[in-house]
């Protein structure tokens, strides 16, 4: 089975009805994305399929062959510049235990994506409230989307 | 290799739904088209309600009467959790059988802030991947759009009936195009296979089927 994963064909060896997380993880050896709850509760496994979010805990893998699909470790630019959602996380030092923050950061980028520099805070409600965070982490994560829809929006 | 199901979370028995969307009728004084949808287009006609119905296309074969009927068992199915969850009175859909506020704020807000259903609801149910207690799917998971809800929810029949009717409602797609939406969409045949401990729709659907097609050759008469 071929998969385009951040830009890049890879071909691996499993059974159609695989979760596309373990597939990552395992197969493919991209540890970012994470376990969290494993049935589409947490958000933590959140990657990008087609520029959108996706579980991939409960994403068959054979539903994605052929679609881009991109990953934490898909976000930053080839020469190791971080997207702005991630200087963002940065610049608020988001994350406290760090393990829901990939998710988090995929998520928001979609979100951006969709809202920009318009982004609300009812969109963010809207958007980020299937991405929990146990350490409770939501006020330092709503700073940081908001800086990094700033940042979107300045001229290169 | 196969998902663990050690969720600390729970199983939140998300609720399937059965989602109408982009369907249509006819006044209930019209009669069934066959007609393309272009041919259609042009016998757009206004009525004294303000509303824009098609010009009738074809005598009704069954009577009004047996018509009304078949619609009062058809709005038992569309008003059923499996059906009804995701045609709230809000933009916010349902879950379980007791039709519950979807958990984590999820709303029309959601999807146009860049998180689509699809972002939880796979084309399949979680269970047939081995992830028992993760949320129901089926192919194109998603809510009616804002400006043609296709409300099910706390509607009497008659008001559902007229409601299904109402071109400006349904995006003016004809009885024809309803009875082909409920007859093969795979969203729809879910709510019939939804999985779980969900329960299902009262008819089957072939008796839901049947119904409507009685309804149609009514002409779309209502209770």
């Amino acid at each position: 089975m071929k998969l385009l994963i951040n830009g890049k064909q890879v071909t691996v060896d499993v059974p159609d009805d695989t979760p596309l997380l373990w597939v990552i993880r395992e197969e493919v050896g991209l540890t970012g994305t994470k376990f969290g709850c494993g049935k589409a509760l947490c958000g933590a496994c959140t990657v990008h399929v087609d520029g959108k979010p996706k579980r991939s805990c409960v994403t068959a893998v054979s539903s994605v062959q052929d679609k881009p699909i991109t990953t934490i470790e898909g976000l930053e630019a080839t020469d190791g510049t971080l997207h702005p959602v991630q200087a963002a996380w940065v610049e608020e030092n988001v994350p406290q235990c760090g393990f829901c923050q990939s998710g988090q950061i995929m998520a928001a980028v979609a979100l951006l994506a969709k809202k920009g520099k318009t982004v609300t805070d009812e969109d963010i409600d809207a958007a980020m409230s299937g991405n929990i965070c146990r350490c409770g982490t939501y006020p330092r994560i709503r700073k940081a989307i908001k800086r990094a829809a700033n940042a979107m929006e300045e001229p290169k | 290799m196969k998902t663990s199901n050690g969720s600390f979370l729970g199983t939140l028995g998300l609720v399937p739904v059965l989602v109408l969307v982009g369907i249509g009728f006819v006044s209930a004084e019209d009669s069934k088209s066959q007609m393309p949808e272009k041919t259609q287009a042009s016998n757009l006609t206004n009525n004294t309600n303000g509303t824009t119905n098609l010009a009738p296309q074809k005598a009704p074969t069954v009577d009004a009467k047996s018509g009304a009927a078949a619609f009062v068992n058809i709005a038992q199915v569309l008003q059923h959790p499996r059906c009804m969850n995701c045609h709230p009175t809000g933009d916010r859909p349902l879950q379980t059988d007791e039709s519950r506020p979807h958990a984590m704020n999820i709303s029309r807000k959601s999807e146009a802030a860049g998180l689509e259903c699809s972002a939880c609801h796979a084309t399949q149910n979680s269970d047939e991947i081995g992830i028992v207690g993760g949320p129901p799917g089926a192919p194109n998971w998603h809510l009616p759009p804002e400006d043609t809800p296709m409300i099910f929810e706390g509607l009497t029949p008659t008001q559902l009936c007229e409601q299904l009717k109402r071109p400006k409602d349904t995006g003016g797609k004809d009885l024809a195009a309803l009875l082909e939406h409920v007859s093969h969409d795979a969203l729809v045949l879910w709510g019939w296979n939804p999985g779980g401990d969900r329960t299902k729709p009262p008819l089957s659907h072939e008796q839901f089927v049947a119904a409507f097609q009685t309804w149609v050759d009514s002409g779309g008469a209502c209770p």
